[in-house]
């Protein structure tokens, strides 16, 4: 990635956080860095970032952080203005770099939900599909998790201000999973994990509590589903729960969301 | 008779909570004990499994548990007695005490206009690895042989292996993954230990292995061991040495590999391996690392971290202009060639000891041993 960035002297790089449909529980992680939080506020100038700040500095910024995916038409006109206002865009969750766990409207009709879950539908006013900001506008990076981890954010934050690459692994959780130390919940309880296909990143939290990986870091650089998911079926797994499984916080993410069809198909 | 030690190379017997005495003895010497435990989730039999980890005493043991493997299944059980090592080897192996999975080797400060530099290697801990396997020992030596041999010494590694102590375990009761006897690494364990114990029935039989061994049986009961108990303990080993899980054809083999590079196993074990890693993670001798720096965000201070890396993540093979290993199959067909054919060629002996870890943990099942029975197959 690093072209580093070089603010005009003395200026610090300005740095924005904006938010599209999502939860928030992303940028919490910026404010939960706590000790850290005092030096990123010490190495960049927060021009932008509703949730911590009343502040609203206008662009350009040197780096953006952006949550959330484009669910409405005025999103996909904002996001644009954003990225022509940033130098450097990060996309951050899984909703912003896979469409979230709202994406499951994918697969379905908007207007049925929107009639089940609001009593005026007729104030919504939204896309049929939830997708990811690289959908939309060119993306410089993209951090994984719902929600993120906070030491990668800074690990980005860190790299960009010194001009290097982040260190930022696109290997399986499993590699995490075994560093950790956790006997693997697969192998030894039969839990459905789909830790061999996601990439690392939240340092494996979901089989060290003894559950199985939901994929929330969205696929791993060389994700064979088929393979994982034959396993999951020998182990008792219904089509219909391995759909469910793919079919997640990341689920429209390419190769869970080709894994999550497949298994539709044959779970009918 | 606690006056005398035993020679080097004797054979005494102990009872079996004599154990605590060496226990005591090992940590009244300085040692930090780790050793085999049940995993802290293990609240019902059946789940979790056996770990290494510091202990106290033998009650930390997995006393009364059992383990029962297979490709891609490990299953914790309850034992029908109350043997302290009736089990084998589980998920992790002795390498995190000494090769640790995350390690800082170094930090860097900035320091009056100039810098400094801080090794991390100085305050290493002191460890008495209780309950290590023949296959296990025989991992110890590779990777002293990886990490202490010809003209790079790892200091980090040279530190702590230096002063380990070495509590062995003959094996008995070999596991459903195990095929030592191929590899001419166990069930008995060989040389390299300070002290190894034989469970029977009602006692341990201990081998002394070393000086600092013998020196730690002056604070423990024992007596000259019997001959009937040598001879039980001779047709026990012999027994497990029969009744491995696996067996392995090892003849020919660097060349039966470097000869079917392009066999259409390879094809095939690609289209069902995961490029996971756990097979490299688990195994005792893989010894792939990568190096992070890790820098503070004022850039004040940065620390050289080392992780364990695996030759299964794409990044591990990326080189100047591109991937040289980029489908799953050809980083297989590298963990394979270089466990049984390239590492003989590296280091003079084979990578693998047969331990079956990399078969136990592979969560779809792979068997290295099936593997090389198939490449030998069409040939
Ligand atoms: S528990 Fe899941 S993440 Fe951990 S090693 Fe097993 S399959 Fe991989
Ligand atoms: S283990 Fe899987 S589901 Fe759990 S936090 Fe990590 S990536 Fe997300
Ligand atoms: S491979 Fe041999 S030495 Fe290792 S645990 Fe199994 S039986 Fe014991
Ligand atoms: S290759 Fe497999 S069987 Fe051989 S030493 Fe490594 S983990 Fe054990
Ligand atoms: S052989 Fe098994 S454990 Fe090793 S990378 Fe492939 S699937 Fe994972």
């Amino acid at each position: 990635m690093p072209r580093k960035i070089k603010p005009k002297e003395p200026a610090k790089p300005k740095l924005a956080v904006f938010k599209f449909a999502s939860c928030d529980g992303c940028q919490l992680q910026l404010l939960d860095a706590e000790d850290a939080l005092l030096a990123v506020a010490n190495a960049v100038d927060i021009a932008y970032f509703v949730e911590a700040r009343d502040r609203r500095l206008p662009g350009p910024y040197d780096v953006t952080l952006v949550e959330g995916s484009i669910s409405t038409a005025a999103q996909i006109a904002e996001i644009k203005e954003i990225r022509r206002q940033s130098n450097y865009l990060i996309a951050i969750g899984a909703c912003a770099t896979a469409g979230g766990i709202q994406s499951l409207r994918n697969w379905r009709n908007v207007d049925d939900y929107i009639n089940i879950v609001y009593a005026n539908p007729s104030y919504i006013d939204t896309l049929a599909t939830s997708t990811p900001i690289s959908d939309h506008v060119k993306v410089d990076f993209e951090l994984r998790g719902c929600p993120i981890n906070k030491f990668q954010l800074l690990e980005v934050v860190i790299a960009l201000l010194v001009g290097r690459q982040p260190r930022v692994p696109t290997y399986s959780v499993c590699m995490e999973c075994k560093r950790r130390g956790t006997p693997c919940v697969m192998v030894t309880q039969g839990i459905p994990c789909l830790g061999p296909v996601t990439q690392a990143g939240c340092n494996a939290i979901c089989p060290a509590y003894n559950r199985g990986c939901f994929g929330c870091y969205g696929p791993m650089e060389a994700p064979n589903t088929d393979a994982l998911g034959e396993q999951l079926q020998a182990l008792g797994a219904s089509p219909d729960e391995i759909m469910r499984l793919f079919r997640n916080f990341s689920g429209y993410a390419d190769a869970f969301r080709l894994a999550s069809d497949a298994y539709e198909e044959m779970a009918l | 008779m606690p006056d005398l030690t035993p020679d080097i190379g004797a054979f005494v017997s102990i009872e079996k909570n004599e154990l605590q005495c060496i226990f005591d003895a090992l940590k009244k010497d300085g040692y930090t004990l780790a050793g085999p435990t049940v995993s802290n989730n293990a609240s019902t039999p059946g789940e979790g499994a056996i770990v290494y980890d510091e202990i106290e005493t033998v009650e930390d043991l997995p006393i009364g548990w059992t383990d029962v493997q297979g490709p891609g299944s490990y299953q914790l059980q309850r034992r029908n007695d109350n043997a302290y090592f009736g089990y084998v080897v589980g998920p992790q192996s002795w390498k995190k005490f000494l090769f640790p999975p995350q390690a800082t080797l170094m930090t860097v400060r900035r320091e009056n206009g100039s810098f400094v530099v801080e090794s991390q290697a100085e305050d290493a801990p002191r460890y008495a690895l209780i309950g290590v396997r023949g296959c296990e020992l025989h991992a110890l030596l590779i990777q002293d042989h990886v990490f202490l041999n010809g003209p790079y010494i790892d200091t980090h590694y040279k530190a702590r292996r230096e002063q380990t102590f070495v509590l062995a375990v003959n094996c008995t009761e070999p596991g459903g993954t195990c095929f030592c006897t191929s590899m001419g690494t166990g069930p008995k364990v060989g040389p390299g230990f300070d002290l190894a114990l034989t469970e029977l029935d009602d006692i341990f039989i201990v081998e002394i292995g070393s000086e600092v061994g013998r020196m730690v049986m002056r604070s423990v009961k024992w007596r000259p061991s019997g001959a009937f108990e040598l001879q039980t303990k001779r047709t026990a080993l012999a027994e497990a040495t029969k009744s491995m899980g696996r067996t392995l054809e090892t003849s020919d083999l660097p060349n039966l590999l470097y000869q079917n590079l392009d066999h259409p196993f390879w094809r095939e074990v690609g289209e069902r391996c995961l490029s996971c890693a756990n097979c490299t993670m688990v195994c005792p001798t893989c010894f792939c690392s990568d190096i992070l720096e890790v820098s503070e965000l004022g850039g004040a201070a940065s620390e050289r971290v080392r992780v364990w890396d695996s030759c299964f993540s794409m990044n591990y093979s990326h080189v100047h202009g591109g991937n040289i290993r980029p489908r799953t199959k050809s980083r297989y067909r590298q963990w394979l060639t270089h466990k049984f054919a390239s590492w003989i060629d590296q280091f003079g002996e084979s990578g693998c000891v047969g331990c079956g870890r990399c078969i136990t943990w592979c969560p779809v099942g792979i068997d290295v041993t099936e593997s090389i029975d198939a490449i030998r197959e069409e040939v």
